[in-house]
């Protein structure tokens, strides 16, 4: 769908989501400002610290790692028309499965412990996201309130096995023992190897959309369900596949952030990770290559949060506030029109129950 | 007579009340007393989805127009240091919510799911970054003793000596159901949401009437968030709401669009979970916490699962109006 609507270049998909992002810096500096400290201050520090070092920028893009994991996971899904607000809970469930798999088997080598860690994360990730793509596409139970509800109790359950059966032996911490030496994921030119994987995900992602018949599927259902079912498309099938990917590849985002970051699974560590992927996913226009800029954009401003709470004496969870008003002013104007070109019915997602 | 679903509701809810009244009364009145404290702020949540999707708007956002109200009743008390003011800020930055929604989603015309997402992304970044500790109320609010309710053998201490929002919320919905079904604001209400085109036909201005049902529907959630903050447990929280605002809906759509029956499932939710957290005290059955809080979000999704496709939702839902251009 991209570039042929128009005669010429047509630049809103960036420009747009650039003057959300500076209106939302505007009203936050209000904010800060109203707080009595300089906004101006509070953003170099926040900038400076995210973009303007070789090493601030590392540890931007290993923040932006899972962030763009996540922020696919969402956009497949808004795709094929579906709103994936589970990415959290299948982000979890991944990471749990991973660092399972990461200090269960003891004695293979990298090359095979690695990837057979990362599989268990988007396999249970997929697992829990196959609950909504069920109750979706055979009883029409709509996926933003199975999502929520899962991602409760995916939480409450990985609080439960850590505490107990997956628990650290001898250790007061609720977490799971730290993974095998052999599990975790390495750097590679001093970026971490998930950075890698999940920039291939997307690439493979976008040519999956653009060039095959799978793409297609799921393009034409989340444009109009009936004139897919009307060209012969499973429309089951379809929701399912697109829920399972998007499970699968949030599954993945929180296996990378277990090997190459945490080491183990502790709950909370990686809280908020799924939901900044839905931010990430509408910021990137739901593109699977667009979710990278987006991504390294939140991931920078997530690195810096504390930076700016000691060098500008502003909370971290400023970083909440802005991100939360970027969403506000991206999709406010622009899923409107947006959504508007796709279809007749302005209607993106689908009432509760068909 | 076929049996329904509310019938088999009506059995178990018999069968629960006789075995904790067998062993002891106090706690099984105990019991259903902590049940009506469970259900109320879900059933006045329910609420705001009813008023909202009666007339065809969809309000995921629930869930973050109570976490707000609820934020802001508190601190609006703890700062005036006064309860019931900090209780009206709470109805008034529902409506403020529900007339952000109203402007998104009827004015804008955007995507009403992506609208409400976004009321809860606000609502949780607002109150996370404003968040502040050593603030406190003077006092919840203060219990009412029913006067001739309270003398009755077993229903007396289960119905009184509940709140002020509490007693305000059971007659809010039952005036509610009057209200669908049985006014002109009802009756063009319900048109709306089935057949806009129709009713604007017949005189009625669709875009007027959404936003009024929208922000009023706002001040509801305002009020269950304010029943929350300054009723139910008198502190606020980060995420404070803990997804109350969705199991809302399920509750909304398990009692088929309707006040009454919405009230109904949320007095089944808040049975089901004060009988656990019951069995828990007395330990009749040892499960571990965890489980216990995933109850209320198993039950969404069962009861989903089960009534999805057999209920159907108001027809227009969803869908932003346009007149027709002749």
């Amino acid at each position: 769908m991209d570039a042929k609507q128009g005669k010429k270049l047509d630049f809103s998909p960036i420009l747009v989501p650039l003057l959300s992002i500076l209106v939302a810096l505007a009203f936050g500096g209000i904010l800060i400002f109203i707080q009595g400290i300089d906004p101006l201050l509070a953003y170099r520090v926040l900038f400076t610290t995210a973009f303007g070092s070789f090493d601030g920028i590392a540890i931007t893009l290993a923040k932006a790692t899972p962030l763009i994991l996540s922020g696919l996971a969402v956009a497949i899904c808004l795709r094929a028309g579906l709103f994936n607000i589970g990415a959290q809970g299948q982000l979890i469930s991944g990471a749990l499965a991973s660092a399972w798999a990461g200090y269960t088997f003891v004695g293979l080598p990298a090359l095979v412990h690695i990837p057979l860690a990362l599989i268990f994360g988007a396999f249970f990730g997929a697992l829990v996201a196959l609950v909504a793509a069920v109750l979706k596409a055979y009883r029409g139970v709509h996926e933003v309130i199975t999502t929520i509800m899962l991602n409760s109790i995916v939480i409450a359950l990985s609080d439960y096995l850590t505490s107990n059966p997956f628990k650290e032996p001898d250790q007061p911490l609720t977490r799971t023992p730290k993974i095998q030496d052999s599990a975790q994921m390495p750097d590679l030119l001093g970026l971490p190897l998930g950075f890698f994987l999940a920039i291939g995900l997307s690439i493979t992602l976008w040519w999956i959309m653009r060039n095959t018949t799978t793409g297609f599927s799921i393009e034409t259902i989340g444009r109009n369900k009936n004139a897919g079912w009307y060209a012969g498309i499973s429309v089951k099938k379809t929701i399912m596949l697109s829920m399972l990917i998007g499970g699968a590849v949030a599954g993945v985002a929180g296996a990378v952030e277990t090997l190459s970051i945490i080491g183990r699974f502790e709950p909370a560590f990686n809280a908020g990770l799924g939901f900044d992927g839905i931010t990430v996913a509408l910021l990137g226009r739901a593109n699977p290559l667009g979710v990278i800029p987006a991504a390294i954009l939140i991931g920078g401003m997530r690195a810096s949060g504390s930076t700016v709470q000691f060098e500008a004496g502003v909370a971290p969870e400023l970083v909440d506030l802005l991100l939360a008003m970027i969403l506000f002013f991206v999709t406010a104007p622009l899923l409107a029109r947006f959504f508007k070109n796709r279809k007749e019915n302005v209607a993106m997602t689908s009432g509760w129950s068909n | 007579m076929k049996l329904r679903t509310s019938h088999y509701l009506i059995f178990a809810f018999l069968a629960a009340f006789t075995y904790f009244y067998s062993k002891d009364g106090l706690v099984a009145t105990s019991v259903l007393y902590t049940a009506i404290q469970f259900a109320l702020p879900l059933a006045l949540a329910a609420m705001v989805g009813v008023m909202c999707e009666r007339t065809g708007v969809v309000n995921i956002g629930i869930e973050g127009t109570m976490l707000i109200s609820a934020f802001t009743a508190f601190f609006a008390g703890a700062i005036l240091k006064n309860t019931v003011q900090g209780m009206l800020v709470g109805v008034f930055t529902g409506a403020m919510m529900g007339l952000l929604l109203a402007l998104m989603a009827v004015n804008w015309k955007m995507d009403q799911i992506i609208a409400g997402v976004i009321l809860n992304i606000l609502a949780a970044g607002i109150t996370s970054f404003y968040y502040r500790q050593n603030y406190s109320i003077p006092s919840t609010l203060d219990p009412i003793d029913l006067p001739v309710v309270g003398a009755w053998p077993i229903l007396g201490p289960v119905l009184s000596f509940h709140g002020p929002i509490t007693y305000f919320g059971i007659f809010f919905i039952l005036a509610l159901w009057f209200a669908l079904y049985k006014t002109s604001w009802g009756l063009r209400s319900r048109a709306v949401g089935e057949h806009p085109s129709s009713a604007d036909t017949a005189g009625v201005s669709v875009i007027r009437l959404r936003y009024l049902n929208v922000t009023a529907a706002g001040a509801v959630g305002g009020l269950a968030g304010a029943y929350l903050a300054l009723e139910a447990v008198g502190i606020f929280e980060r995420g404070f709401t803990a997804g109350k605002g969705f199991t809302a809906l399920a509750i909304m759509i398990f009692g088929r669009w309707n006040p009454l029956g919405a009230l109904a499932a949320a007095l089944f939710f808040g049975l089901t979970q004060a009988v656990t957290n019951q069995l828990m005290i007395d330990e009749v059955v040892e499960i571990p916490p965890q489980f216990i809080n995933m109850l209320p979000y198993i039950l969404t999704i069962v009861v989903l699962a089960i009534s999805a496709g057999k209920v159907r939702p108001p027809a227009a839902e969803g869908i932003p109006y346009e007149k027709e251009k002749s």
